[in-house]
């Protein structure tokens, strides 16, 4: 098991976002989080990750805690990638290397150059290396700082709407690329989305909120109909496609 | 691919090596111009100890601290600008509009006017004197340092995000200025003409006692600021990435802002105040070097540094024996300079 959440619980001044949630994660997962807008999914990733910090609850990753461990040793261990991205003006091989942050005392080493060139490698970004950030797409732009966070070579992952603002082919690389690096690498990986195909076509665990609490968890046996439209409100058919559940509102 | 980064990078540091001989280059011109003229080889000479007593005495005692002080103030108050640019997420962040400079200028006449250091003299250089120059220095310093302090402590205790921390320098900029305004108000004229005199800024002011302090101050603030360099990229890429990334983000801030601010204390106590360089120094070499700090921190440094003494030489040469404001003339030197810049863009390559 690589992380561990007990009981985690927080509050904005006089409003309750998320109650007791528990789960647990284990290597090579992709766990997709589902849930209306609003519901606590970028929350909980915050708490995960510390840049917010719950009122109640522990979040153990690989047996130790995260509100124990120092800011840096903790990036060692979680990748965050947040919702929206900014793009200084860098270029697209100093973006990922930034992801060496943790390991980098006062100079980058030559392992930090070797372990950027493998990240950029593995997700084709080779070519783009010297373009500036704000010269790339939606889709190029969310590579990289998926490559970012690789570069931080942790163990769990965390996507907070990686393929919000990406068109069909897009979506279906960066999740492709998602899955491939979980598997390959053996991390975990927690990814909001609220497009439910995508969701049940690459994730194999999902966590559905409501209200600010668990309603549902486990594989797609909880993709369901009940479960869907207790969720959204909205009712829906799940239907068999080609050997792929698909999610149809009625 | 390597390659193509080494050569980028090449790229930057040859630009700073530029900006490094450009500087050296002018600090020699300015100790040779002046009331006095003197070939290079004189200053040579005379910086090696050998050579007449005149030039010696000219270059080593008047010329050579004054040039050092535009270096030192010029890299001081530009990476200050640039660090404080970066911690607030805010291009508009500078001594002057986080009221810092208006600070000064507050402590400054409060010293001349209310603690009376200000018995003026006319002599034939300067238009005023004032006897007690180092109290003086100590006002402005302190009120620079309460400035910063309240700003801090807002953020500090009070979660003020950067955009408010800006808000509030402005703020307190104008409070300063207003406390200025009143003490003047009620002051005979001699004594107002001493405060605009000491805002003004003049690196003349500096004898080899300040030159070491401000030299020991920019030289260990440019050190910190460089072993801090990969958090101010990650905070490049926003707040909740740099915490991602392992950044202490609200540690970072406050030490890269009292540490900023400090410098600008003991620089404009010394020097009075000198505006623009701390905001178009780390601006101009954005545009011309890119937005990381490896190589924003010390071309930062260097712009500043050469836009002071340039202008200062200007200053000092230009209508001579009168030695004009060098922070006016940092204005006119500068401006059209980052305008041609502002519009020019971004030189990415």
């Amino acid at each position: 098991m690589i992380l561990d959440i007990k009981g985690l619980a927080f509050n904005y001044p006089g409003r309750s976002v998320l109650q007791d949630i528990n789960f647990r994660v284990e290597k090579g997962d992709f766990l997709a989080i589902l849930g209306t807008n609003g519901v606590g999914k970028t929350t909980m990733l915050k708490c995960i990750n510390r840049i917010l910090k719950p009122c109640e609850g522990v979040v153990l990753v690989e047996n130790e805690d995260v509100y124990k461990l120092s800011r840096i040793d903790l990036a060692k261990r979680i990748g965050y990638v947040s919702q929206r991205q900014e793009t200084p003006c860098y270029t697209v091989f100093d973006a990922v290397l930034l992801g060496r942050k943790p390991y980098i005392k006062w100079d980058v080493s030559d392992q930090d150059i070797e372990i950027t060139n493998q990240v950029m490698e593995l997700l084709e970004l080779t070519d783009y290396s010297l373009r500036y950030l704000d010269e790339l797409s939606g889709g190029e732009l969310q590579k990289v700082v998926i490559a970012r966070a690789l570069a931080q070579e942790p163990d769990v992952l965390l996507f907070d709407e990686p393929t919000s603002s990406l068109d069909l082919k897009n979506q279906f690389e960066v999740l492709k690329l998602i899955n491939k690096v979980v598997k390959s690498k053996q991390v975990a990986a927690i990814v909001t989305m609220h497009d439910l195909n995508l969701a049940v076509r690459f994730a194999e665990k999902f966590l559905m909120l409501k209200d600010g609490a668990i309603f549902a968890a486990g594989g797609l046996e909880v993709i369901t109909p009940a479960n869907v439209e207790s969720v959204y409100s909205i009712p829906v058919s799940v239907e068999q496609f080609g050997g792929v559940p698909v999610v149809l509102p009625i | 691919m390597k390659k193509d980064y080494a050569a980028y990078t090449t790229r930057k540091k040859l630009i700073i090596l530029l900006l490094m001989a450009a500087t050296l280059a002018v600090a020699l011109y300015a100790i040779a111009r002046g009331s006095m003229n003197f070939s290079i080889s004189e200053v040579v000479l005379a910086l090696i100890g050998q050579g007449d007593p005149t030039s010696h005495a000219v270059v080593r005692n008047i010329r050579l601290p004054r040039v050092l002080a535009g270096i030192l103030a010029g890299a001081g108050l530009s990476v200050a600008g640039c660090v404080m640019q970066n911690n607030l997420r805010n291009p508009l962040a500078s001594p002057f509009t986080l009221g810092l400079s208006h600070a000064a200028a507050f402590g400054a006449t409060f010293a001349i006017v209310v603690l009376g250091v200000g018995t003026i003299q006319n002599s034939s250089t300067d238009a005023v004197i004032i006897n007690n120059p180092y109290l003086v220095t100590t006002s402005a310093f302190i009120w620079v340092m309460v400035a910063t302090v309240t700003i801090l402590i807002l953020a500090k205790f009070r979660g003020v995000s950067p955009e408010a921390m800006v808000l509030a320098g402005i703020a307190l900029g104008s409070l300063f200025t207003a406390g200025t305004t009143i003490i003047q108000y009620f002051t005979p004229d001699v004594q107002v003409a001493a405060t605009i005199f000491w805002t003004f800024g003049d690196l003349g002011r500096a004898s080899w006692k300040e030159v070491w302090i401000m030299a020991a101050v920019v030289v260990l603030v440019l050190i910190y600021f460089l072993f801090k360099r990969w958090d101010y990229n990650a905070l490049d890429s926003g707040e909740e990435t740099a915490k991602g990334l392992g950044v202490n983000v609200e540690r970072v801030r406050m030490a890269g802002m009292f540490t900023a601010a400090l410098t600008v204390a003991v620089l404009t106590s010394f020097l009075g105040i000198i505006g623009f360089v701390g905001l178009v120094g780390p601006h101009m070499m954005r545009r011309i070097i890119g937005g990381d700090h490896r190589f924003l921190i010390p071309a930062s440094a260097l712009c500043g540094s050469l836009l002071l003494l340039a202008s200062d030489t200007v200053a000092r040469t230009i209508v001579s024996p009168v030695v004009l404001p060098v922070g006016a003339i940092t204005s006119f030197m500068g401006a059209p300079l980052f305008l041609y810049l502002l519009t020019r863009g971004y030189q990415k390559r």
